[in-house]
């Protein structure tokens, strides 16, 4: 039944309100403006805060699953099918509806913020914000807490993803895949442009020559974590990594957008100016080169860590309040917890997978992708990068404010 | 409204209804229902958001009902260089888009009159470019004018452009995108006054000795101002409001960004709705003045 229930969220309410009456139609357009009353009301007055309790389980009855998920992030084969949701479906008899819908943390946010505030069905009963967002959705209380029963590949999580301030124990949140942000660059463009093989460090960016070819991620943490860094702010360390500090890489970046050299703040689509050689360097995700390559047929564009080092973030699993289906989530983040299926996934996706033991297996599979430090970075790599602190909700909005006037050129 | 402006120039007073019987309200109460859900309602909801303050208690992005007036001075005092930007891009656009439908359109409706087949067929190139998404027309464009296209390498190579300047993200790149998007606003108004002008009274100019300047300058374009009231205020108006030519995703950069820019970046990227209200508001008000002030200007009133 779910399937054919409408994407839009305010939608989907709608109609699946007018299937539980199971009405007339007139009924259904009476309630359709109800809700949308409602809706109006609540954009209006936000606030008057209420406990959220999740959802009625039909996992047991309902052997099915939505989730939501970043484009490029799973394994496909030639026909566009998803080998391990077909391996996970035949293991377990649940069919998962994928979808690719997750563009952007703010943007996803900003669809789904009044069901989440209502402990409504978003239409995804799994869904893979990055860490900040997940930490945003767990302290407002958005999400449900994890049966650890369900859970028992969980013991395989990488040590280093336990201890975020917001989710200790990781009990409501669990990550899918870390992600490395860092300088992407196009080696032979580069070498022409500054007859050197590669950037190392942040200054790198601002030689003359790359006037107008440099991008930088349009997600905060990374962009102004990778300069705060350089200017020696440690980003985890909330004695560091202060206003002040963060200011002071706001306004390297600021002058140089104002001047000309960095020429594009973007999201994921950075992929485009790469490919299309508008953009020489840019602030990037490892994976996304890493697949670049592979589409380029040789290797075109180098990814290097920043002397002063990179970030690293996670997108982590989550299951709204008003999901349906969490046990059906549950075994499927336990699925990819099998040191086995995550070395399948990270072999496609070429991400930091979180799971102990993919290594192994992907050396049984293929010994150079196991080798590859992108991908399973040794503890030396990981030193190299740090991940940008927790925000309080008041910082979090100057924050995300300075940097907009960047965005805007302002 | 200035909206009639786009209707015809008929300025003979219409009778007055002498009874207000229950068949008109009958009549106007559809239409009525429709404006109040559709924009009375939002319009209020609008404005209410844009008063409102950050929750002191809550988290992040949450707001609660207020008449914080000083959203309006902020945002103004925060976002001035994107508001004048726009307007600047809006008037530059616009001037350039009647600089170029003028003489199309009067080639159309008047040059052409003799072979209709012709009329026709250029009527159709002005409108054709609608068959195809306008945001893939756009990106084509940028793509057409990418660092490394045979265009930017030549401009380069003649010296025009230094090595390391560029089209795509510049004023002139968005300008250039607005005016191309928009030039089929303004010159089908302008044909369609065009085409009802009467070549005897330009024959009547000429024989009583005046030049072809000052015949176009006293006849011609008087008769055709109201497809350039109408033309130029198709363009203005939804230009100023534009968000796509000037986002860095299509043909702009930040350093080009406009007020539907800011819009969008404070409503969906930072989901500081008040700010984004009080702009929307803004931009509203502004417009709507501008309007009527330049409708008043050029002496067409009894359009309003």
């Amino acid at each position: 039944m779910n399937q054919n229930l409408p994407e839009d969220p305010e939608l989907r309410e709608i109609v699946k309100s007018a299937l539980a009456r199971k009405v007339t139609r007139r009924a259904v357009l009476g309630g359709a403006m109800a809700t949308g009353a409602a809706a109006v009301l609540a954009a209006c007055a936000p606030g008057g805060k209420t406990e959220l309790t999740p959802a009625t389980d039909v996992s047991d009855s309902d052997k099915t699953l939505i989730w939501s998920n970043w484009s490029l992030y799973i394994d496909v084969d030639d026909a566009g099918n998803y080998p391990t949701l077909e391996t996970f479906q035949s293991e377990t008899g649940i069919a998962v509806t994928y979808r690719e819908d997750f563009d952007d943390n703010d943007s996803y946010y900003g669809k789904v913020k009044d069901q989440l505030a209502l402990g409504q069905d978003i239409g995804a009963d799994l869904t893979c914000p990055t860490s900040w967002m997940a930490a945003r959705w767990i302290n407002q209380g958005y999400v449900q807490t994890f049966d650890e029963a369900e859970l028992p590949n969980k013991k395989n999580l990488q040590p280093a993803y336990l201890g975020a301030s917001y989710d200790p124990e990781r009990t409501k949140s669990l990550p899918y895949q870390g992600i490395l942000a860092g300088f992407a660059f196009d080696k032979a463009a580069y070498k022409a442009a500054t007859g050197k093989d590669a950037p190392s460090v942040v200054a790198d960016l601002w030689d003359p020559a790359l006037k107008g070819r440099i991008g930088v991620l349009s997600e905060m943490r990374d962009t102004v974590g990778i300069v705060a860094m350089d200017q020696g702010t440690a980003i985890g360390d909330a004695n560091s990594l202060t206003e002040d500090a963060f200011m002071n890489a706001i306004d390297v970046i600021a002058a140089k957008v104002s001047d000309g050299q960095i020429a594009r703040i973007k999201g994921n689509s950075y992929k485009d100016d790469l490919v299309n050689g508008d953009t020489i360097v840019a602030i990037a995700w490892s994976g996304d080169i890493i697949q670049l390559n592979a589409e380029a047929g040789y290797d075109r564009f180098g990814f290097v860590l920043p002397e002063s080092g990179g970030t690293i973030s996670a997108d982590c699993f989550v299951i709204p309040m008003g999901a349906t289906h969490k046990k059906n989530a549950e075994k499927l983040m336990n699925f990819y917890y099998d040191p086995y299926n995550a070395a399948v996934l990270a072999a496609y996706v070429n991400y930091i997978t979180p799971v102990v033991g993919a290594k192994e297996e992907a050396l049984k599979l293929d010994p150079a992708l196991a080798e590859n430090q992108l991908i399973f970075p040794s503890e030396e790599f990981l030193a190299q990068t740090q991940a940008f602190r927790a925000l309080e909700s008041k910082e979090e909005q100057a924050f995300t404010k300075a940097f907009q006037k960047i965005k805007l050129g302002a | 409204m200035a909206f009639a402006a786009f209707g015809s120039n008929n300025s003979s007073k219409p009778s007055k209804p002498t009874k207000t019987g229950k068949v008109v309200i009958a009549l106007l109460a559809p239409g009525l229902a429709y404006l109040g859900a559709f924009f009375l309602t939002p319009l209020i909801a609008l404005i209410m958001v844009s008063l409102q303050i950050p929750d002191p208690a809550g988290g992040y992005a949450e707001y609660v009902p207020a008449l914080e007036i000083g959203n309006y001075g902020y945002v103004i005092a925060e976002y001035l260089p994107h508001i004048l930007r726009s307007f600047g891009y809006a008037l530059a656009a616009t001037v350039l888009a009647l600089l170029i439908s003028y003489p199309l359109a009067y080639f159309i409706g008047v040059k052409a009159r003799p072979w209709p087949m012709l009329q026709k067929l250029m009527l159709t190139l002005v409108i054709a470019p609608f068959f195809i998404s306008f945001l893939l027309r756009t990106l084509a464009w940028k793509q057409l004018f990418s660092n490394e296209s045979w265009i930017v390498t030549t401009l380069q190579d003649s010296g025009l452009l230094d090595q390391t300047q560029y089209v795509v993200g510049t004023p002139f790149m968005v300008i250039f995108g607005l005016t191309y998007n928009f030039i089929p606003f303004m010159t089908l108004p302008l044909y369609t006054s065009l085409e009802r002008l009467d070549i005897r009274y330009l024959e009547a100019g000429s024989d009583l000795y005046a030049s072809p300047a000052k015949v176009f300058r006293k006849v011609t374009l008087p008769l055709s101002m109201p497809g350039i009231i109408s033309g130029t205020l198709l363009t203005f108006i939804p230009i100023a409001g534009d968000y796509v030519n000037a986002s860095g995703e299509f043909l702009g950069s930040s350093s080009t960004a406009m007020i539907g820019n800011v819009i969008e970046s404070n409503y969906l990227q930072i989901n500081d709705y008040p700010s984004a209200s009080a702009l929307s508001v803004l931009l509203m008000g502004v417009i709507l003045v501008l309007v009527s002030v330049y409708v008043r200007k050029s002496g067409t009133e009894d359009l309003l």
